[in-house]
C-alpha cells in the first residue's frame, strides 16, 4: 500500500483540494510519433494522468469511437511491445503519470510477469482492464504488486453491495463508471454518484475518478466536484479521427478547457 | 480463484456491470433447476412444442457402405426450427420469464440460434433482438427473414470481421447498456460462468436420451460419440452423459476452414494457443500479442475463433479428442448424406459425418457410433451450390 502510494498515481491525488483530470488516448492512433507527440500536449495542457490504450481487437466495453480507434491502431501495426516503445519515447521527455488502459488477453498473452516488470522499468503507474473484475482480479494482482503497479478497480452503476467489497482492495485509484453500457459521448448522465462514492468513502481514502460519457466542462467539472477527477476518453479520440496527424493544437485546446473545469470543482 | 472453472478454464472476465447480473442469474438458475414445476414446463415444452425426444436412427446404407462400425444418427435437425439450438433456448427463456425479463438478446452464426430464441420470444411473448455479423446476414439472408417473421429486430453487426465473435461482442454490449429487464441467451457452451454450465445443463438431453436409445438398441454402449465443434454446444450435449463412460470416445469436429495450415481455418484446438476472451478463460484462435484472429469455415455455425471452457478441459484431461474437418471434406460429407440416407444436413453437422467417413472402418462392425446431426441443411443449400460453382439465380 505504502509502495504504490509512492508511485505517481498516488501523487495525481495528493495535494489537497487538488482535482484531477485524467486523459486517454489509444496507442498508435494514427501513429506512434502522433501519440508520443499528444501525449506531451495534453501534459502541456494540464492533465494529471495519461491512461495509453493498448489496442485489442475485440474491445468489447467501448463504444464505436474507441473500438474504431482501435482498428486504426492494430491496423497501423501497433502492438503491445510498441505501446511500450510509444511510453519510452515518452519518459525521454516527460514524467508525467501514466497509465495503460487495456483488455485482458493482451496482457495475458504478453505473459503477466513480464508485462507488469516493463510496466516498472518505464515507470507506468495503473493498469485498467475493464474485463478484469473483483473475482478475477488475482489473474494480475500477485504481479502487479510485485511490480508496484497499482490494478485499478471499477465500480460500476450495478455495483450495489458490491461498492464497499471492491473499494476496500482498491489500490491507485478507483475508476468510477459514470453510466451503464460503453464508453462514448454522452449529453446526459442520470446516475447517482454521490451515492456510489459516499459508500467508496466509507471504506476507504483511495481517491476515486469518474469516467464514461463525460465530453463537456460543465460534465467534467460536475464529476470533480463529486469526485476526485474526471476521466475522458472517447471526446479525445473523436478530436484525433478528425485531425489525424494534425489534431495536437485541438487536442491541446480542448484538454486545457477540460482542466480548467476540472480546476473550479 | 473464481467460480465456474473447468480445470484452469472458465471464469467470469466481464466488466463489473455485469457481474450482479451474473451472480444472480446463477442464483436464480440453481434455484429453478431444482424447482419440479419449472422442469415440468421445460420438459413439456421439449416434448410437445420441440417435438422431442429426437430419433436415434440406425443409418444402415451408411453402415454398409463404410464397412465397419454400426453408425446411429441422432436426429436434431427433426427438431422444432430444424436444430439443437431449441434446447438451450427454451431453458434459458423460460428461466428469463421466470426471472421476471421482458426482453431477450442473443448473438447468431448461422441464424440457427437466431431463429430459436426469435421462436422462444414469440411463443414466450417477449421482446427479441438479435445480433449477427452482417456477412452472415448476407450468407443466410433467409434465416434473417424468418427471424423477423418471427417479431425478432436483427441487428447486422458491422464491426470487426463481422461474423460470429463480433455479434457476441455487439451482444454484450448491449447486455450492459440494458441488464435490468434483459437476459442475454448465449446460444453455446462459452462466455462467462454461468453460460457453459446453464447451455451445457440444457443441451445434455441430446446424451441422456442417446444413451438410454443406443441401450434399447443395441445392448450397450456406443465405441464413439461423434459431434461438430464451434463454441461447442452440440457437442457439450453429445457427450455429457458419456463423460463418465470411460470407454466411450469423444470426438469433436473442430471447422479446419481451408486447412489448419492456412490462415483460413477456425480449428481452435489444432491451431490455437491458452487466452482470455469473451468472459473466459479457454483455448482461442489468436496472434502473438493476443489479438484474436479473425476465423474462416464454410459453415458460419463454426466461425468462432474460440471453444467453451468445458471442452478446452475435456481436451486438456485428454477425455474427448477434437479433430479438424475442411470444408472440403464437409461439403462431400454433406453431399454424401444426402445422397446415402436421404438426408439433407446441416454443413456444421456435416463436419461429423465427414470425420466418421473417415474413421467407421477402424472400428469391428459389433461396435456403434452415434453421430450428432445438431441441424438440417435448408440454409445451406445456396451455399453449398455456390462453393460448387452452381449458379442458383436464387
Amino acid at each position: 500500500m505504502s509502495k504504490l502510494q509512492d508511485n505517481q498515481i498516488g501523487k495525481v491525488f495528493q495535494t489537497s483540494n487538488h482535482k484531477a483530470f485524467i486523459a486517454f488516448l489509444t496507442a498508435g492512433d494514427p501513429t506512434p510519433d502522433c501519440t508520443v507527440k499528444y501525449i506531451l500536449e495534453m501534459e502541456r495542457a494540464g492533465a494529471d494522468l495519461i491512461e495509453i490504450g493498448i489496442p485489442f481487437s475485440d474491445p468489447t466495453a467501448e463504444g464505436v469511437v474507441i473500438q474504431d480507434a482501435n482498428i486504426r491502431a492494430l491496423q497501423g501495426g501497433m502492438t503491445t511491445d510498441g505501446a511500450f516503445d510509444i511510453v519510452r519515447q515518452v519518459r525521454e521527455r516527460s514524467q508525467i503519470a501514466l497509465a495503460f488502459m487495456t483488455y485482458a488477453n493482451p496482457v495475458f498473452h504478453y505473459g503477466c510477469e513480464r508485462f507488469f516488470a516493463r510496466c516498472e522499468e518505464l515507470c507506468v503507474g495503473a493498469i485498467i482492464v475493464p474485463d478484469l473484475p473483483y473475482e478475477e482480479k488475482q489473474e494480475m494482482e500477485g504481479a502487479a504488486r510485485a511490480h508496484n503497479v497499482a490494478l485499478v478497480s471499477m465500480i460500476a452503476p450495478t455495483s450495489r453491495e458490491r461498492i464497499q467489497m471492491i473499494a476496500r482492495e482498491a489500490s491507485g485509484f478507483i475508476y468510477v463508471v459514470s453510466s451503464m453500457g460503453v464508453t462514448g459521448v454522452r449529453s446526459e448522465i442520470s446516475t447517482d454518484l454521490e451515492s456510489m462514492v459516499e459508500s467508496i468513502r466509507q471504506v476507504t481514502d483511495v481517491p476515486c475518478a469518474i469516467g464514461f460519457g463525460i465530453s463537456t466542462p460543465k460534465q467534467a467539472r460536475h464529476m470533480a466536484q463529486v469526485s476526485d477527477g474526471a476521466i475522458v476518453g472517447s471526446a479525445i479520440v473523436k478530436i484525433i479521427a478528425q485531425d489525424g496527424e494534425q489534431a495536437g493544437p485541438a487536442i491541446y485546446e480542448y484538454v486545457k478547457s477540460m482542466k480548467e473545469a476540472v480546476s473550479q470543482a | 480463484m473464481s467460480k465456474g472453472r473447468y480445470g484452469i478454464h472458465g471464469g467470469q472476465y466481464v466488466p463489473e456491470t455485469l457481474m450482479n447480473e451474473l451472480l444472480h442469474l446463477e442464483e436464480r438458475y440453481e434455484h429453478y433447476k431444482k424447482d419440479p414445476e419449472f422442469q415440468r414446463e421445460l420438459q413439456t415444452l421439449l416434448n410437445e412444442y420441440a417435438g422431442r425426444p429426437s430419433l436415434l436412427y440406425y443409418a444402415e446404407k451408411m453402415t454398409k457402405d463404410l464397412g465397419g462400425a454400426r453408425i446411429y444418427l441422432k436426429r436434431e435437425d427433426l427438431n422444432h426450427t430444424g436444430s439443437h439450438k431449441i434446447n438451450n433456448v427454451l431453458g434459458q427463456a423460460l428461466l428469463a420469464k421466470k426471472m421476471g425479463k421482458t426482453r431477450i438478446i442473443a448473438e447468431t452464426g448461422a441464424g440457427q440460434h437466431g431463429v430459436a430464441t426469435a421462436t422462444a420470444a414469440a411463443l414466450l411473448g417477449m421482446e427479441c433482438e438479435i445480433y449477427m455479423g452482417e456477412e452472415d446476414t448476407v450468407r443466410q439472408a433467409l434465416n434473417v427473414y424468418r427471424m423477423e417473421l418471427l417479431g425478432a429486430k436483427v441487428h447486422p453487426v458491422t464491426s470487426g470481421t463481422r461474423t460470429l465473435k463480433d455479434a457476441v461482442n455487439a451482444c454484450m454490449r448491449e447486455w450492459t447498456n440494458r441488464v435490468e429487464d434483459t437476459l442475454y441467451v448465449l446460444g453455446s457452451v462459452m462466455g462467462p460462468h454461468p453460460f457453459p454450465m446453464i447451455v451445457r445443463d440444457f443441451q445434455s438431453v441430446i446424451s441422456r436420451e442417446a444413451r438410454q436409445q443406443i441401450l434399447e438398441k443395441e445392448g450397450q454402449l456406443p465405441a464413439a460419440v461423434v459431434a461438430c465443434v464451434g463454441g461447442g454446444s452440440n457437442s457439450m450435449g453429445m457427450f455429457y452423459n458419456f463423460i463418465e463412460d470411460k470407454d466411450v470416445e469423444l470426438i469433436g469436429c473442430e471447422a479446419a476452414g481451408k486447412g489448419v495450415d492456412t490462415a483460413l481455418t477456425a480449428a481452435t484446438i489444432a491451431t490455437g494457443s491458452l487466452g482470455i476472451f469473451h468472459g473466459m478463460k479457454s483455448y482461442f484462435c489468436q496472434d502473438e500479442y493476443g489479438q484474436i484472429a479473425p476465423v474462416y469455415s464454410i459453415s458460419a455455425g463454426l466461425d468462432y475463433p474460440g471453444i467453451g471452457p468445458e471442452h478446452a478441459h475435456l481436451h486438456d484431461i485428454g477425455r474427448a479428442r477434437y479433430v479438424p474437418v475442411t470444408d472440403d471434406e464437409a461439403v462431400d460429407a454433406f453431399a454424401y448424406m444426402a445422397r446415402t440416407e436421404g438426408i439433407i444436413c446441416a454443413v456444421e453437422s456435416a463436419h461429423a459425418v465427414a470425420h466418421v467417413r473417415k474413421i467407421a472402418k477402424n472400428y469391428s462392425p459389433d461396435q456403434s457410433i452415434i453421430i450428432c446431426l445438431s441441424g438440417r441443411g435448408d440454409k445451406d443449400v445456396a451455399a453449398i451450390a455456390r462453393y460448387r460453382g452452381v449458379d442458383l439465380h436464387e
